[in-house]
């Protein structure tokens, strides 16, 4: 099973091209064609991952190209973190295909957004599989093209185009540290295959400063792909693309892929000295996690408090490789994509009845959408951190060793739960309880087609926590574990704190949006200085439109001045002189040169007459062109 | 002297071939009319069949069978898998368009065809090379004619005896040169014998039999009747004889030069150099005005040929040889595919001009898609196999100091973009006149399917490619 793992990306890539080529005529206008696909892909996976528990691991290569003594190699693996990251993408990619088929029924471009969704799996299962930095990075444009295009999906509204343009622009910047990243180690190391790099990490070849400074560049991409500071403003505006887009791209899977990128090259951030590039992970997590948070809590529109609470979950993924927790830092990858997938989802299944992402014309949804608020409940449930819930196994451990590694980080981390237990209850009660506030809207419950995955997908947010709970040896950790950390064993006090904190979050959420015992219009005025950088983001867009665009802008029109006066004038005064100088010549052309002109013109006529004249069509001909050329030949052989 | 039980298997490739040509007439004679279609798919299917002992044979040490006449080594090999494939791929192409009652008939003579290229390209011995070289030109001038009907056709078929008729004429006398000099037919001998032979003597001899080669695979001043057949002969046929009978052309110009005349230090480089590069100009000057799409793709394969010429004439280099036979594996299927489209849209449009292909994009998408790929494979862009080829002729031509041949090659690729993308922009850019589906038919859609993954993969993979024409070459030298 593992030996055939290459034809995993290979389904999704042949359905784009079936879809692209065959659209409408494929059954179900190529929506069945695409859930096929990632259907037998999921088995696959499943199949693979029930190998790989038993302990199998698999690794192919073949050479694809030689350059000079150095040979590019490409090939895929198959190791415990390859296998959960293998699960994640094609389970919930299923289930999200298969919700799509009911939200973006009726679209012009119905069959488009298959054919780019499944590019997108191809693309994404191949940075999962691949064994070297070169795939991955096939794969890592690959995603990032296929971000661009579905951000950009409905790119009659102005609004899409400029977000997907700054998504594209953005990551390009952390991707383009990457790739300096990659030529570093291929140019030190002499070859881009993990297992290599490794070694080559452990024999001493790759150490100290050129280490460190490989694995922050190779971080600087997945600053860009997962959205953390600085890099993190593309990530709500990309919520213009359609809302199974935001879940599946920008939520579960392909903003998760700086994370895997930093948990595939742990060794390199775990060997530089003092681990410090794990000290830079972890606090830019750290950052982002609380910063996002924060944010997340003035939002109005439902899209983007889960595009903040998304870049703060991919902080706290980062945190938690940072702080030495490697398990803990996947398991969060894993529990994650499923809860935000759901919550993207049952989010979408709100705007599909509702016709819009405002909250405030929200309200009262709970009666009408009863699977909708029940499995979104589950979902931010599990995002507060409530046991028995998925997040709260994963969000208890990165704590755990932030505790334990970095103590400053846990206090970051903790203040981040209770915010992240506010924010998204704050949603909730906006969204599914008191009066509905909207005039005009007529919500009713989404077709099965939607409901049926995010009960599934409510089932998983419910019960995967249980793979790492302490109870019966926490399995995760013996599955994918980094072996030169070891993981702190489960602290009950420490469980109990972190959920106190997250029941405290939903409890101010309550006691604000649900009870309504204090009202938000007189918290807002109480911190109203608090408020007005929460509302601006902490003034980063501003920040970058001062320091970067308006200064690019601002040289761009120098140049054009530049331009404009100094260069068209020097070209200007070299024409004025050279019309001079024309002039002049004008008379030596019209008698010297026109003549020789039209004697060529007049050869060359004639030649071409000769040339068509050579090809007749008559053999007579022909044959007599065999004559001449055989006498050419011997003759020019012989005289040389 | 009887040959021996290893002669017989050594060229059991051979006979199958034979047998199969016989068999192919048999059931012909035993179909009703409008049932035809099975004497291809046998044929077909015994093609494929070939290539189970002929790839075997991948794996043979070097070896001559019949008293030294017959080389069986793994340039011989190379170009036995080659033919097959093209064969197969082009009788595939033509079951659909090519409804007569001599279609059995018409599969057959391939079938042969394919067997005397084969011979050509392993024939170690003048007689039999001048004897596999007529096999091939008598079936190929019928299948040109193959339409009785069509005057065109039938203009096609006379124009190609006629012109080769006088160019076989013509190498057979350099043949009786190097026979006269070296008192034997035997290359091996020959090779041996001629070093101490007159220089003159020998130059007379190269430049009577590049009028042999030059005819077979195209070469200018030998290649006027190559637009000329190729639009009156069927679609399927123009379309093997721009691939196989080259590609058959080439080996044995290149057994010929490097195993039999090369010891003898006549300097034949420059002479090759220049041709190639007359070649492949005026085949690309000539593509450039051309509308009909079957004479565009035979002055292109003109230039083409100029192209592969520079691997003939950078020998010396390591890359000069494989580059060849990378070149020649990778244009088959490109140049194959091309055709196929013609055919395609030949058969269903009637018409064949490069106008009449606005808006195929619409109305047979993958065609049009493939078609496209073909385009850009000729032209030489990568991903895709041409350039590969064109990448190691090149390289070849710079290792050897070629540098100005190279240069001159580079500059012919730029040209050659402007019709080849002419064809790509009436495909997607032109506004159709009409939307109506064009009907793929199958066996045309295996056929295109598979020089389109073959164009595809060499152009992405090529590293078994380029080890097995390494290998081949290696053991030329015997």
């Amino acid at each position: 099973m593992l030996a055939v793992a290459w034809i995993i990306p290979v389904l999704p890539f042949l359905a784009f091209w079936l879809i692209i080529f065959f659209g409408r005529r494929l059954p179900g206008e190529g929506a069945y064609v695409a859930i096929g696909a990632m259907g037998i892909d999921a088995l696959l996976s499943i199949a693979i991952l029930a190998q790989a528990v038993g302990g199998a691991t698999y690794q192919a290569n073949m050479v694809w190209a030689v350059l000079g003594d150095r040979a590019l190699e490409i090939g895929y693996q198959i190791d415990p973190l390859t296998a959960v990251m293998l699960i994640v993408v094609t389970v919930v990619g299923s289930l999200i295909f298969i919700y799509s088929i009911g939200y973006m029924h009726g679209d012009p471009r119905y069959p488009r957004f298959f054919a780019y969704m499944s590019l997108f799996a191809a693309s994404m299962l191949t940075l999962v599989l691949a064994n070297n930095l070169l795939l991955l990075y096939v794969g890592w444009e690959g995603v990032g093209l296929c971000s661009y295009l579905l951000i950009g999906f409905w790119f009659e509204r102005p609004s899409a185009a400029r977000a997907a343009i700054k998504a594209f622009v953005t990551t390009r910047i952390g991707d383009t540290f990457m790739f300096i990243g990659i030529l570093l180690i291929f140019f030190t190391v002499g070859t881009l295959q993990f297992d290599q790099i490794f070694e080559a990490v452990e024999a001493g070849h790759l150490a100290g400063v050129t280490l460190t400074l490989a694995a922050l560049l190779l971080f600087g991409g997945a600053v860009g792909k997962s959205a953390q500071v600085p890099l993190h403003v593309w990530l709500p505006d990309a919520m213009e693309g359609p809302t199974p887009v935001s879940a599946l791209i920008h939520a579960a899977t392909m903003v998760a892929a700086g994370v895997y990128l930093v948990a595939r090259t742990y060794l390199l951030f775990f060997g530089s000295p003092d681990h410090g590039a794990l000290t830079v992970v972890a606090w830019i997590g750290g950052i982002t996690a609380l910063m996002a948070a924060t944010i997340g809590i003035v939002q109005d529109d439902i899209k983007r408090v889960m595009a903040y609470s998304t870049i703060s979950q991919l902080g706290y993924m980062m945190m938690g490789l940072g702080v030495l927790g490697f398990t803990a830092g996947v398991f969060h990858l894993m529990t994650h994509a499923f809860f935000k997938a759901l919550l993207f989802l049952a989010a979408g299944s709100v705007i599909h009845a509702m016709h819009t992402n405002d909250m405030k014309e929200m309200g009262g949804l709970g009666r009408v959408m009863p699977w909708t608020y029940g499995t979104m409940l589950v979902g931010a449930l599990a995002l507060s951190g409530v046991p028995p819930f998925a997040g709260f196994w994963s969000k208890d451990e990165i704590l755990l060793e932030a505790f334990h590694h970095n103590p400053p980080l846990f206090w970051v981390g903790l203040v981040g739960a209770f915010i992240t237990a506010f924010y998204v209850f704050r949603m909730i009660f906006l969204t599914f309880s008191g009066p509905l506030r909207s005039h005009h809207a007529h919500p009713h419950e989404s077709p099965a087609v939607m409901t049926v995955p995010l009960v599934a997908l409510a089932v998983f947010s419910g019960l995967i926590g249980f793979v790492g709970a302490p109870w019966w040896g926490n399995p995760f950790h013996h599955f994918v574990e980094f072996e030169a950390a070891e993981s702190v064993p489960f602290d009950l006090n420490l469980a109990l704190l972190s959920t106190a904190v997250a029941l405290a979050g939903i409890f101010t959420a309550a006691v604000v949006y649900y009870w309504k015992w204090l009202s938000s219009a007189s918290l807002r005025r109480a911190a109203r200085p608090l408020y007005a950088l929460l509302v601006h983001k902490y003034y980063w867009d501003e920040l970058y439109a001062f320091a970067v665009v308006t200064p690019t802008l601002w040289i761009a029109r120098r140049l054009r001045v530049f331009d404009l006066y100094v260069i068209d004038g020097a070209v200007n005064a070299v024409g004025i002189v050279f019309v001079w100088l024309a002039r002049l010549y004008r008379l030596f052309d019209l008698y010297v040169v026109d003549g020789l002109v039209n004697l060529i013109g007049w050869v060359t006529g004639k030649v071409g007459g000769v040339l068509r004249y050579v090809q007749t069509g008559s053999p007579q001909n022909y044959l007599l062109v065999i004559a001449f050329g055989v006498i050419v030949l011997v003759i020019g052989g012989i005289l040389r | 002297m009887l040959p021996t039980a290893s002669d017989l298997w050594s060229i059991g490739p051979e006979l199958w071939l034979a047998g199969l040509g016989l068999l192919v007439l048999l059931v012909d004679l035993f179909t009703a009319p409008g049932r035809k279609v099975a004497a291809g798919a046998i044929a077909v299917g015994g093609l494929l069949l070939t290539l189970i002992p002929a790839s075997a044979m991948l794996a043979w040490d070097p070896r001559t069978a019949f008293f030294g006449s017959y080389a069986v080594d793994g340039f011989a090999v190379f170009f036995k898998i080659l033919t097959v494939i093209a064969t197969a791929l082009v009788i595939l192409a033509a079951m659909d368009s090519l409804r007569s009652r001599f279609e059995g008939e018409f599969y057959a003579l391939l079938v042969f065809t394919a067997l005397g290229l084969v011979l050509m390209a392993g024939s170690a011995d003048l007689i039999l090379l001048a004897l596999s070289i007529e096999f091939v030109s008598l079936t190929s001038y019928v299948l040109a004619g193959f339409l009785k009907a069509n005057p065109k056709s039938n203009e096609a078929g006379i124009k190609y005896f006629l012109f080769g008729a006088a160019a076989s004429a013509v190498m057979f006398f350099g043949f009786s040169i190097v026979y006269g000099l070296a008192g034997s037919t035997n290359l091996y001998d020959i090779a041996v014998r001629l070093r101490t032979a007159p220089q003159p003597a020998l130059y007379l001899s190269v430049a009577l039999m590049l009028a042999g080669f030059g005819f077979k695979i195209s070469m200018v001043p030998f290649h006027q009747w190559t637009p000329d057949v190729y639009e009156g002969a069927p679609t399927p046929v123009a379309a093997f004889l721009s691939v196989a009978s080259k590609a058959a052309g080439f080996a044995a110009l290149v057994r010929m030069l490097l195993v039999a005349i090369d010891p003898a230090r006549v300097d034949w480089v420059l002479l090759l150099s220049i041709l190639a590069a007359v070649t492949m100009t005026l085949g690309n000057l000539l593509a450039l005005p051309q509308r009909n799409i079957k004479r565009m793709l035979a002055y292109s394969s003109i230039s083409h040929a100029g192209f592969i010429l520079i691997g003939v004439a950078a020998f010396r280099g390591d890359f000069g040889t494989p580059g060849l036979l990378i070149y020649l594996l990778g244009y088959t299927f490109t140049q194959l595919g091309a055709f196929f489209v013609a055919v395609l849209v030949g058969a269903q449009l009637r018409s064949d001009d490069i106008p009449d292909y606005a808006g195929l994009s619409r109305r047979a998408p993958v065609s049009a898609f493939l078609m496209a790929v073909f385009m850009l494979s000729l032209t030489g862009l990568p991903p895709t196999a041409v350039f590969i080829g064109k990448f190691y002729v090149l390289g070849a031509a710079i290792e050897t100091g070629l540098l100005w041949l190279a240069v001159v090659g580079i500059i012919n690729s730029v040209i050659s973009l402007y019709y080849y993308v002419g064809v790509i922009r009436a495909m997607y850019v032109m506004p159709a006149t009409s939307e109506t589906p064009i009907p793929e038919p199958p066996a045309l859609q295996v056929a295109l399917g598979i020089a389109g993954l073959g164009t595809l993969i060499i152009g992405l993979y090529p590293q078994p490619i380029i080890d097995l024409a390494k290998n081949a070459t290696l053991l030329l030298r015997l």
